[in-house]
């Protein structure tokens, strides 16, 4: 039996979990990792720092559904990798994180580029190792994979000291994995499951609400249908866009600090609330204690630490989306077939009500350049089948405002930890995992800043995304908030005019418009979209427009302000 | 209110820390912590005393269940377990004080594991109560150093 380096065998068992693609930057104690890459057909994509390797590894994951893979080397290699590992943590997103250590012996003398990595991702990661023989390699790479992507899923770190990857071992090593500790309910208690369809069927006035476990479990066919059986409307969290068409008119769309009047109302209203991967955020309840006060709670979920953690809970549901949800259609049917369809009508014209007369709304007259409007533009130029991605603030609000998302896997958002400069490499790792999409970066000025280095991963690895600017020279949701609640003191927040963006990306070998007139937004656009390149569009927008409707930070979500 | 919790976790490294830390990291504070392998040496036990309320404890059982290597949480009932912890502690004592020590030790069914001029070192192996008991009997002599173990406890009959 011939013997392989650790290196060669960390390869072939990513080959084995069927990895194609890893986002990453070499360093010292990798070389033996890169080396053996350097003969393997696994693509490797460079980046400029590696906590855009993680949020590369982790765009790629949120639009194919596959584990993201990225590497680092030791100390500030792994470092640079916490906040990309922690983004994915918060919105449960399957990356396996590989970084190099320095070598066994040394580990503990606060050697040259050393780092307690898993001491320090312990509370961001799903789970990590450091692996101490070479022996163990397969089976905590295997291992890595599975608990990654099963259950609710994560991110997974594996570190490995540097003679570990160049010690030798039989190259058909292979062990049972062994996690005595690790299994994932998927199948819902069917007596919980026949409570839940009672109450629904009792329900006056429910809703459902749909979150990011819809989209990861793949449950969003069976929604739809749910839906088409039951007839209820569909309010989503900020990641579970998508996961309903925001063209149905029962699509509320997103719930929240910035969601749609008419969700915010709907959930106030209604009296039962069955939610689905979701786990009743902050920025979706505000005020707890006022949020939805007449509604019982039917809660499906995964992790069944997220049931009752935030709200109270009348009918508990441990499970995997798709599968409880596959399982509450067939026994709704079954009900219904009995006991006949429950009349809502009045609840379903009030919804249509609160709809018409709460919609989303900006000054379309306006000759300043409105941030919905370019988003506007966007939906209708790509006709809605493009991959969104976003950075983080007043960018993201908007472009989840007003984009209207038809289906799974198109919107790439940092929902939890709110990571500016989380778009532009999200959006190459996007563009790697579906090349057959339009994929755009609806970015602000501010968050571009934190990542711009990466137009250089995007143009020598010839990956064409669009990157737009919503360019209000502001860090624009902070300033928001210091007009409205600290008196307009703009402490830190105008950045205006300090960079020209369009001899940025040039500079990088991409190709840059700018706009400053409404006239010139939607013929810019098309232009970029045509050109089969990396293009960044820098669009001048109204420099105080604010996010409309907003929930006073600790108020209900009943009481928003709105534009005039 | 104080509760006990036994984990039984996967006899690996670094394992207690990532227990420990998630106690720290979700705002929970733990009381005492014992740990060390069972019957079966691929397995260790962690016996806590956490105290915090009834809503609290069942979000950090649910917390604990996440990570990969715990295998098993009991919330034990204090009704029903037998519950012990045990105690070191070095007491000044003269030729006029020993005797009276040396009867509240014997009152106490606790040993005297180690005379010296001017000291006792007494063992005691008890519930919380008693060894608390015993403490208090023994500060009036002056206790020179205490050391206890964390809190272990077993539910009485059948099987966990």
């Amino acid at each position: 039996m011939g013997k392989i380096t650790g290196a060669q065998m960390i390869i072939k068992c990513l080959k084995e979990e069927g990895v194609k693609v890893i986002f990453g930057y070499p360093g010292g104690k990798v070389i033996p990792l890169y080396d053996a890459l350097f003969d393997s057909d696994i693509r490797h994509i460079l980046v400029r720092h590696e906590q855009c390797a993680a949020h590369a590894a982790d765009g790629y994951a949120r639009v194919t559904g596959k584990t993201g893979v990225c590497v680092a080397t030791s100390g500030p290699g792994a470092t640079n990798l916490v906040t990309g590992i922690a983004n994915a943590h918060m919105d449960s997103i399957p990356i396996v994180a590989i970084t190099g250590q320095v070598g066994t012996a040394q580990i503990g003398t606060d050697a040259f580029q050393e780092a307690d990595i898993t001491g320090i991702v312990a509370p961001i990661t799903k789970h990590n190792y450091l692996v101490k023989d070479v022996e163990d390699l397969p089976g905590v790479i295997k291992e890595a994979f599975r608990i990654a992507s099963t259950g609710r899923p994560g991110p997974v770190l594996i570190d490995i000291p540097v003679d570990i990857t160049t010690d030798l071992i039989d190259e058909n090593f292979k062990v049972d994995i062994n996690l005595p500790g690790y299994k994932p309910t998927l199948k819902g208690n069917l007596k919980q499951v026949r409570m839940a369809v009672k109450k629904i069927a009792e329900s006056r006035k429910p809703v459902i609400f749909a979150g990011g476990g819809v989209i990861s479990s793949g449950a969003s066919d069976i929604l739809r249908k749910f839906v088409k059986v039951v007839k209820i409307p569909v309010i989503t969290s900020l990641l579970g866009m998508g996961s309903f068409p925001e063209t149905d008119q029962l699509s509320l769309k997103m719930a929240g600090m910035h969601g749609t009047k008419y969700a915010n109302l709907a959930f106030t209203e209604a009296d039962l609330i069955i939610a689905v991967g979701v786990r009743f955020d902050d920025r979706v309840t505000g005020k707890l204690s006022e949020f939805a006060p007449e509604a019982d709670v039917i809660h499906i979920d995964i992790d069944p630490a997220e049931i009752g953690k935030n709200i109270k809970v009348l009918v508990p549901i441990v499970g995997d989306a798709k599968i409880v949800l596959t399982d509450l259609k067939r026994e709704y049917e079954k009900y219904i077939e009995k006991k006949g369809i429950p009349d809502r009508e009045e609840w379903l014209s009030r919804i249509k009500k609160l709809k018409k007369d709460y919609p989303l709304k900006y000054d379309r007259n306006s000759n300043n350049v409105k941030p919905a409007y370019v988003v506007e533009k966007i939906y209708e130029l790509t006709k809605g089948d493009a991959i969104i991605c976003t950075e983080v603030g007043q960018n993201q609000m908007w472009a989840a405002q007003y984009y209207k998302f038809t289906k799974p896997r198109t919107l790439v958002s940092s929902g939890g930890l709110g990571t500016m400069g989380f778009g532009l490499p999200a959006s190459i790792g996007a563009k790697i995992g579906r090349p057959d999409k339009t994929v755009i970066d609806i970015a602000g000025d501010g968050s571009i800043q934190m990542v711009s280095q990466e137009l250089a991963t995007a143009v020598t690895n010839k990956i064409p995304i669009k990157i737009i600017i919503l360019n209000n020279g502001y860090l624009g949701m902070v300033r928001q908030w210091q007009e409205f609640f600290w008196n307009r003191r703009y402490s830190q927040t105008n950045i205006n005019n300090c960079v020209d963006f369009v001899k940025l990306v040039e500079a990088y070998g991409g190709i840059g418009f700018r706009v400053k007139q409404k006239e010139e937004v939607e013929s810019t656009i098309k232009k970029a979209l045509e050109i089969n390149k990396l293009v960044l569009v820098d669009i001048w927008i109204d420099r105080e427009e604010n996010v409309y409707p907003m929930v006073v930070p600790g108020a209900p979500i009943s009481k928003m302000l709105e534009s005039k | 209110m104080s509760h006990i919790i036994s984990v039984l976790v996967e006899n690996k490294s670094g394992v207690l820390a990532k227990v420990s830390g998630l106690f720290s990291r979700r705002g929970f504070n733990i009381e005492s912590l014992a740990v060390g392998p069972t019957d079966d040496e691929k397995i260790s036990r962690i016996t806590l005393a956490v105290n915090a309320e009834e809503h609290s404890i069942e979000q950090i059982v649910k917390q604990l269940y996440k990570l990969i290597n715990v295998i098993k949480i009991q919330e034990l009932d204090p009704s029903n377990i037998v519950e012990r912890e045990l105690v070191l502690i070095k007491v000044s004592a003269d030729s006029k004080t020993r005797p009276e020590i040396l009867e509240i030790v014997s009152i106490f069914r606790a040993n005297i594991v180690d005379v010296a001029k001017k000291t006792l070192m007494i063992e005691i192996t008890g519930n919380s109560k008693k060894v608390k008991a015993l403490e208090d009997l023994l500060r009036p002599f002056g206790i020179l150093e205490l050391v206890r173990t964390g809190k272990i406890a077993c539910t009485r009959g059948g099987k966990y």
